[in-house]
């Protein structure tokens, strides 16, 4: 008999909100974290927008010891530092003491595309001018991709399975299910799970020359078409953490924690890049499959679904993602259930995307509301055609939500799906 | 250079790679590194590339082995400077 799982605690660094109450407030108001970065475009960068966090040095010595940051180069972790600690202490669970044994039953699956990139250019320039003994102490623990597992693992003092995923713009979905599962099969008693994506221009670099990102705003970060727009043309590269702490249904209840929302359960497939998959496109029988294996892993029917958190990332496949939905679902018109996308406000944080729009989802469903899709006045015809626009909220719309759904997709053809429920 | 201007310079380089739980008051010329003032061992090539900037001076994967304790530093250190 597997075990409910459930989360109960919360932490997100994003573009437009550090920290839960700030994201929260961001969320609702349609608040933008899309800026344009001078460095971009001294470094001819065709979109100059991207979408960063940001952290004062006061905010990093709340997380990190002077030591831990001497030498410290590593965006990502940083925000994967302050988003798990976030979630750790949301959920009013404290670190094993220093002189106390480790965390047998709390496990860490936290992941990231690469990590580290700017550590590992400063490396890599060190080792090129034949000095790889002036790397120090601090590289590898920097560069590897469990870095930010790695970190938390320690100030946690973590000792159930500390590990981390790799899944490109999945990963952060797929972290939860794999947290999900390890708690369902009675194998820990709480998962800190999340992922985070450094920012700056290595790790955005390589979309800027697949042309997936957008060029066509650079003198009005504000104004970029969002997913689902009929002007979108490519999305704003952005940054950040998002990290949630499952925990078994029964150990939430028996310490009275908050309990945000429930994991029904859910999938993860791939294409197999066949049929119209590829490396970077999606095969759309495999989404299709991917939601409704969640579906029934989940236990719901399609027509459950009140709230969609979409991957939509205003590219030309918002149109295949909206149908994937359509026929998954067997919903249409004005039957479809409702959805929205973060990246019109946070861009894509690509590995981080997945978890900092789970933790959006999850807000959602906890107090009940859908936030707004932003600048997407003029929505994609074909969509248009598959669901009714007032489906896509483009204001804040208080409404209770019971069952919901958010699904990731990625390069490799990756497709992860989870269904959650108001408990 | 005297041991003990040595030994001044040599301390704050210290200090920054102790744990928490150990003051810069422990820090004498006869503690292990690693064993007495609780550095972590993967902190003690740190220490050396702080040294070196320092000093103005280059360490040896030899030299490295036989730094255990404050004094050993501080006799590697004067070798190389009065070179």
């Amino acid at each position: 008999m597997k075990k409910r799982v459930v989360i109960t605690g919360l932490g997100v660094v994003a573009p437009n909100g550090v920290g839960i109450p700030d994201f929260s407030e961001a969320i609702k108001n349609g608040v933008s974290g899309i800026a344009f970065f001078p460095e971009l475009r001294d470094l001819n960068f065709s979109c100059q927008l991207g979408a960063q966090p940001s952290i004062s040095e006061e905010k990093k010595r709340e997380y990190l010891s002077d030591l831990q940051l001497r030498n410290f180069n590593s965006s990502g972790i940083l925000y994967g530092v302050i988003a798990g600690m976030d979630a750790l202490k949301d959920a009013k669970l404290e670190p094993a003491k220093q002189e106390d044994e480790p965390l047998w039953d709390l496990g860490i699956i936290f992941g990231t595309g690469t990590s580290g990139v700017e550590k590992f250019r400063e490396a890599i320039y060190r080792i090129d001018a034949k000095n790889v003994r002036r790397l120090g102490s601090t590289s590898v623990a920097q560069t590897m991709t469990s870095g930010v597992s790695a970190y938390l693992g320690g100030l946690i003092g973590a000792g159930n399975m500390v590990t981390a995923n790799s899944s490109a713009c999945a990963t952060g979905t797929e972290a939860l299910l794999m947290g999900y599962e390890h708690i369902a099969n009675g194998k820990a008693q709480y998962m800190l799970c999340g992922s985070a994506s450094d920012h700056g221009p290595y790790i955005w670099g390589g979309f800027d020359a697949m042309k997936v990102t957008t060029y066509k705003y650079n003198d009005s970060p504000n104004k970029v078409a969002g997913p689902m727009s009929s002007d979108a043309s490519g999305f704003v590269p952005g940054s950040g953490a998002g990290a949630y702490l499952l925990e078994s249904l029964e150990s939430a209840k028996e310490r009275g924690a908050t309990i945000y929302a429930e994991i029904l359960g859910g999938a993860v497939n791939n294409g197999g890049q066949r049929n119209g998959g590829s490396m970077s496109a999606p095969n759309s029988a495999a989404v299709q499959k991917c939601i409704k294996d969640a579906l029934l892993e989940a236990k719901v029917s399609g027509s459950d679904i009140d709230y969609i958190n979409g991957h939509l990332t205003a590219t030309i496949k918002d149109p295949d993602e909206i149908e994937n939905w359509a026929i998954a679902l067997n919903r249409k018109g004005g039957k479809f259930p409702y959805i929205n996308s973060l990246k019109g406000m946070v861009g894509h944080c690509l590995a981080a995307s997945g978890s900092v729009e789970i933790v959006s989802a999850i807000l959602q469903v906890h107090e009940g509301f859908i936030f707004p899709n932003v600048n997407c006045e003029h929505l994609h015809p074909k969509i248009t055609s598959l669901i009714a626009s007032e489906k896509i909220p483009k204001k804040l719309h208080k409404k209770s939500l019971q069952t919901i759904a958010k699904a990731s997709f990625g390069f490799g053809d990756v497709n992860a799906c989870a269904i959650f429920k108001k408990i | 250079m005297t041991s003990e201007e040595i030994y001044e310079k040599l301390k704050p380089i210290i200090k920054i790679y102790l744990p928490d739980d150990i003051s810069a008051n422990e820090i004498n010329k006869s503690s292990d590194l690693t064993r007495e003032l609780n550095i972590n061992s993967s902190h003690l090539v740190d220490i050396i590339l702080d040294i070196e900037d320092v000093f103005d001076i280059e360490f040896k994967n030899e030299d490295m082995e036989k730094m255990r304790n404050v004094n050993d530093a501080i006799a590697l250190i004067q070798q190389k400077v009065s070179k």
